[in-house]
């Protein structure tokens, strides 16, 4: 048995606040805490996803939100992986329950994000890859979204219209949600109409920096019951994996991808499996944990950094083929009230990034659709859901959850 | 006052006698790297052995996508905030013989209308920034075939 119970959820809404980013993530553990009726001196850890302030793990975090909250004492952790944070921070809180190390944990993430283009922390950085992307390229996190964008486009036939498709889309769900940061229905034309950032996709198909935090109470199965929740929302499987050499696909922050030569070279079943592209193959692991398959789901929590990158997402885990997800999302099939939708809780589109909270943040998209509780944007009947998320530099995140 | 050139970064190409892109090369399993590793081979599958050998990258490659920067980006990118901007075009180019796709800039007045998935482009020397001492120089990609 490798579930854990998710005791309480809470989050700080996502906007422009102009505050710091320990504020927002007291905000989202105080909320998280009291949705589980548990006071802050009734866990046992506190897990903290960073973010990053002056190239460093933004006051390395785990300990910054207990202070903020009143030390008490309690074990502390802090991760920082990029976008992965959130998903990181959840796995160490849930090996510290199965370890018996803790009854109930508390995990936040929080960030204030600069306005404009993602940097890379300042100074004269030539050994890291991130800083020579930007030196040399100038090569921006919307120019890669465009990268991927374009090669769909040839590869697939998908157009400029698909793309903006799942903006409207998710849009439709975001105005449903109190927390998310845009509210509002957006159409086909608004797409269209805004100015193109990274050919071809417009300023409405990328998403936004944000502020934001979102927290989580992790604790035991028997934990909760003797606390008279018997059918909690559990946390099923929790994938944190890297890629696998060679990894031929383009990805962030890097100016080449591996070479697919030598890689033949000692070659076991490791070479094989390395022909799953990165982001597949943290679906499959978290799959394989959880023991379910794309076919149990009811509905999915997608990393949509770009409009285009979502539709990724779908084939990456095994919603629809290669290829096919512009034709799934044309189907209705991942919209509210679709077969399966896909972020319900209106996904990076809606909410922007707030890096170290959002794998967070998508768990608790998670529980309140598990517990029936995501009121106008509710998905039916929902049993079992996935998130998935990358981390920069090669951090999978992917969590599955189930009622 | 004659300026000097410079590379960008040092040991990634090389100006002499045609303009490469310079990897290195595992000699024990072949894996080729770029940006150049130096101190060890990435292959999870090669016991290694031997010191990363230098290699020139192949002179041509395709298109595999390509995209644009319409707006600023952020320092480190060396660019004068007084000056209006430029946007440039950003290739992501598929070398065969490597089995690799390297990102680079194309050359001055190359924009996506001018450019295809799959098209054959060719890497070429350019200039990233200059100072009042130096011309950074670095590599670009550019169609083969007179188109641009």
């Amino acid at each position: 048995m490798t579930d854990v119970a998710v005791l309480g959820a809470g989050m700080h809404p996502w906007g422009k606040w102009g505050r710091s980013f320990v504020e927002y993530g007291r905000v989202a553990a105080r909320a998280a805490l009291a949705d589980a009726g548990l006071e802050w001196s009734g866990v046992q850890s506190v897990v903290g996803a960073g973010t990053v302030r002056g190239g460093y793990p933004g006051y390395v975090a785990g300990a910054t939100f207990a202070r903020a909250l009143g030390w008490q004492g309690a074990r502390v952790a802090s991760v920082y992986a990029a976008c992965a944070s959130g998903a990181q921070a959840v796995a160490a809180a849930r090996a510290q329950i199965l370890a018996g190390q803790a009854d109930a944990v508390l995990v936040v993430g929080a960030d204030a994000a600069p306005k404009g283009f993602f940097a890379p922390a300042g100074g004269d950085r030539p050994d890291d890859p991130d800083w020579l992307r930007f030196r040399l390229l100038g090569a921006t996190n919307p120019a890669y979204f465009g990268l991927y964008a374009r090669r769909r486009m040839a590869v697939y036939g998908d157009t400029a219209e698909d793309f903006a498709r799942v903006k409207v889309k998710n849009a439709a769900a975001g105005a449903l949600n109190p927390l998310a940061r845009y509210r509002k229905a957006v159409t086909a034309e608004e797409v269209a109409a805004s100015p193109v950032v990274a050919d071809p996709l417009r300023l409405l198909d990328v998403c936004a920096t944000s502020d934001g935090g979102a927290a989580l109470v992790l604790g035991s199965i028997e934990f909760a019951r003797a606390r008279g929740v018997a059918d909690p929302v559990r946390i099923r499987a929790v994938s944190t994996v890297t890629p696998r050499y060679p990894r031929t696909v383009l990805d962030l922050p890097d100016i080449a991808t591996d070479s697919a030569c030598g890689a033949g070279a000692g070659a076991d079943a490791g070479a094989a499996s390395a022909a799953v592209p990165f982001r597949a193959s943290i679906a499959r692991a978290v799959y394989e944990e959880a023991g379910v398959g794309p076919e149990d789901l009811s509905l999915a929590e997608v990393y949509d950094l770009s409009t285009a990158l979502e539709l990724e997402w779908y084939e990456d885990i095994g919603l629809c083929g290669p290829g096919e997800g512009a034709s799934l999302l044309g189907k209705g099939a991942t919209a509210l009230g679709g077969r399966l939708p896909v972020n319900a809780s209106g996904g990076l589109a809606s909410f922007g990034e707030a890096v170290p909270a959002q794998a967070i943040a998508q768990v608790c998209e998670l529980t309140w659709q598990l517990r029936g509780a995501a009121g106008a944007r509710q998905v039916p009947g929902a049993r079992v859901g996935i998130a998935v998320n990358q981390g920069l530099f090669g951090h999978g995140s992917a969590v599955v959850a189930v009622r | 006052m004659e300026r000097t050139r410079k590379p960008a970064v040092p040991g990634w190409f090389s100006e002499e006698g045609g303009f490469r892109l310079l990897g290195t090369r595992c000699p024990a399993c072949a894996a080729v790297f770029f940006p150049r590793e130096d101190a060890y081979c990435r292959n999870p599958h090669c016991a290694g052995g031997g010191a990363m050998e230098e290699v020139p990258l192949s002179r041509r490659g395709r298109v595999w996508s390509y995209t644009d920067g319409r707006y600023r980006p952020p320092a480190p990118y060396p660019s004068d905030p007084e000056e209006p901007w430029e946007p440039y075009t950003l290739l992501a180019v598929e070398l065969e013989a490597e089995g690799m796709v390297v990102l680079g800039q194309a050359v001055p007045g190359v924009g996506p209308a001018d450019l295809e998935v799959g098209m054959e482009v060719e890497v070429v020397g350019g200039v990233l920034a200059e100072d009042a001492d130096t011309v950074w120089t670095t590599w670009r990609f550019r169609p083969v075939g007179g188109r641009a």
